[in-house]
């Protein structure tokens, strides 16, 4: 009886050691690949291209973009075109307005302040780019070109250059590295306060990258890992609570997918009314 | 021996404790506001989310750190 139990549990361990060996579904799934593919009906093999020696070959993340590229400006041509015939907007540039209305006046006029309308055309294009993105990701044979850190680091550095040259161009170059230091205070601390200033601009837009790359991608691999826990215990009872609990971390990422747009374009608002407006 | 993934499995849950910790501190803080002056409740909740996010991005700079031990 003793040695039955024994082997029985020996077995499971052998079998959950076998079986955790072929987790790269998972990871294919979130990662960046070379060829699109439709489950069932096939896949297509994207174009590799080599230029100079650095990699600039086609992938799947790089054709999300584009689709989220191509999708805004239609969308925003469209919209704009209707303002000629209707002053007041109906249907689409309706829509939009309410989102354009909501970044101008919830996030670039507090923060900014004075001056905010030099910023907005690139505070909306990183919101409404992230917001495209990260709902492309979350329709069926869809991927989250921002769960990709090159295109967070990208954004962020972005994000960096506007904030810098923002500062630069309101504050003078020499001036604005000295603004980064506080009024009022002891000499002794000014070294210290210069240097975690200086990182400082380097660690934000950091912070930025991380933070919408790590958002995004671990929505994803909760998702899967509940479904993959169907497979891995084998058994169908365990698919109803699988997919419930599956189904409310995607209504949840649909939030997350909001909320980090706009956290990614509240707080590059913020860091730019910091750089411009030094004297708070 | 491979402690990286025991190493990655406890990163991850110290990260939960520690971010589930701060955010239902910060949720309790909003709710007790709210209710001594419900016409300020639209300013709390949106203040209330984005403090959320930032604490949620703190613990996710750790969840990274997790994945990259675990796929080692």
């Amino acid at each position: 009886m003793e040695e039955n139990v024994h082997t029985a549990v020996a077995d499971t361990l052998q079998k959950a050691v076998e079986k955790s060996q072929d987790t790269g579904w998972l990871m294919h799934h979130i990662l960046d690949s070379r060829e699109l593919d439709f489950e069932p009906f096939g896949t297509i093999h994207l174009p590799e291209i080599y230029l100079f020696g650095m990699d600039i070959s086609i992938t799947k993340h790089v054709v999300f973009i584009w689709l989220a590229f191509i999708l805004l400006v239609v969308l925003f041509r469209i919209a704009a075109k209707s303002y000629k015939t209707n002053k007041s907007p109906k249907g689409l540039a309706n829509f939009l307005e309410i989102l354009i209305i909501f970044v101008r006046d919830e996030i670039a006029k507090p923060t900014i302040g004075k001056g905010y309308e030099k910023f907005l055309p690139y505070l909306l294009t990183a919101f409404f780019f992230i917001l495209t993105c990260n709902f492309l990701g979350l329709i069926p044979y869809g991927s989250t070109a921002t769960s990709n850190i090159a295109v967070t680091a990208t954004l962020a550095i972005l994000s960096f250059f506007v904030i810098q040259i923002g500062g630069m161009m309101k504050n003078g170059s020499i001036g604005y590295f000295k603004g980064l230091i506080p009024h009022g205070v002891p000499a002794w601390i000014i070294p210290i306060m210069a240097v975690v200033e200086l990182l400082g601009l380097f660690t934000k837009p950091f912070a930025l990258a991380i933070r919408l790359f790590a958002n995004m991608t671990a929505g994803h691999i909760v998702i899967l890992a509940l479904m993959g826990l169907i497979f891995i215990l084998n058994t169908y009872v365990v698919a109803p609570v699988s997919i419930a609990f599956a189904l409310f971390i995607y209504l949840l990422e649909i939030l997350v997918a909001l909320i980090q747009a706009y956290i990614f374009t509240m707080l590059s608002s913020l860091f730019i009314g910091m750089a411009v407006h030094q004297d708070h | 021996m491979e402690f990286a993934y025991l190493a990655a499995g406890f990163g991850a849950g110290l990260t939960v404790i520690g971010g589930a910790f701060g955010i239902g501190k910060l949720a309790s803080s909003a709710m007790e506001a709210s209710g001594r002056q419900p016409e300020a409740a639209g300013d709390i909740r949106t203040s209330m989310i984005i403090a959320a996010a930032l604490i949620e991005g703190i613990s996710l700079f750790a969840l990274v750190i997790c994945i990259l031990l675990a796929l080692k």
